[in-house]
């Protein structure tokens, strides 16, 4: 692997990637923890930006650290969040969801390292750099993944709907 | 290709070395004299009341989560309305029914939050 400007931003932005990640899982305060899921995302903007994915690092800017940190920190205040010291560790079913799945998802990386090192993935696709602008993303999303594309508003709309009913209860 | 975000980079490491740069600069150079009314909080110069982390209403979490999906709506339409021009006769027509029913689907959604009052503020 040759040393260049690619390589040097690529490790100092996953370095910082990770320490945020171990900073804002390990904070105290929510509101800390918020603001190091902040720093998280630029970094991870900044990696999409090194995959030649131009438009989803700008939303990435855009759309998780601005509106969904929002709602982040909306959420921190509904709940009139302290310091972490309130809340008890038990293992219940809920906790032994979350280590299933992050196994899985742990297992999903480790294969994708793994297929790294053996030269599977070992560049980035010549095409990479048209693919990844607007325009192109919005050609082919449109028409070729169109399902895709529907499926996603029914997603959007399933949100709408659980957003509603689940704040309603409190209106009334 | 990284090259052509050089001056991006540039203006980055300017304007967050600026912000550093001053903030410690003033708490540096800056004489500290400390006492206990200096150090309460500020509040428009009345007796500071309670603490800062009052519980807010649902309703303002309501708003911002109901504006951040129609973001992501308008962040599904902005890379179609780019491209849009440029596609082939064919394409052009399969592309618009498609993004009109995205919009339809996403219309029910905002006729259904109208209708139950969710956005309502009294």
């Amino acid at each position: 692997m040759s040393f260049n400007l690619e390589t040097f931003l690529f490790y100092s932005l996953a370095v910082l990637a990770v320490f945020s990640a171990i900073m804002m899982i390990t904070r105290r305060s929510p509101i800390n923890s918020a603001l190091f899921l902040i720093l998280n995302f630029f970094t991870t903007s900044g990696i999409y930006l090194l995959l030649r994915a131009q438009f989803i690092a700008i939303i990435q800017v855009l759309v998780y650290m601005g509106a969904i940190m929002v709602l982040f920190l909306f959420v921190i205040m509904l709940l009139n969040l302290g310091d972490e010291k309130s809340l008890k560790e038990v293992l219940g079913y809920k906790k032994i969801t979350a280590l299933l799945l992050s196994l899985l998802l742990m297992s999903l990386l480790g294969f994708t390292v793994f297929a790294g090192f053996y030269g599977k993935f070992d560049k980035i696709s010549e095409n990479a750099i048209n693919i990844g602008t607007a325009e192109a993303l919005g050609k082919e999303l449109t028409t070729t993944y169109s399902l895709p594309f529907e499926l996603a508003s029914f997603l959007l709309i399933a949100g709408i709907i659980g957003a509603v009913v689940l704040a309603k209860k409190r209106f009334e | 290709m990284i090259e052509s975000y050089i001056p991006i980079m540039l203006i980055l490491f300017i304007s967050v070395g600026f912000a550093v740069v001053n903030v410690n600069m003033s708490w540096i150079l800056g004489p500290t004299r400390p006492n206990r009314e200096k150090l309460s909080t500020y509040e428009s110069g009345m007796e500071p009341v309670g603490t800062a982390r009052e519980k807010f209403s649902v309703k303002y979490y309501m708003v911002s989560v109901l504006f951040i999906l129609f973001d992501i709506e308008v962040v599904f339409l902005y890379p179609w309305a780019v491209s849009f021009m440029n596609f082939e006769p064919a394409k052009m027509v399969y592309s618009f029914i498609s993004v009109i029913i995205f919009v339809v689907i996403l219309f029910i959604g905002y006729f259904y939050v109208i209708k139950k009052g969710a956005l309502k503020w009294d």
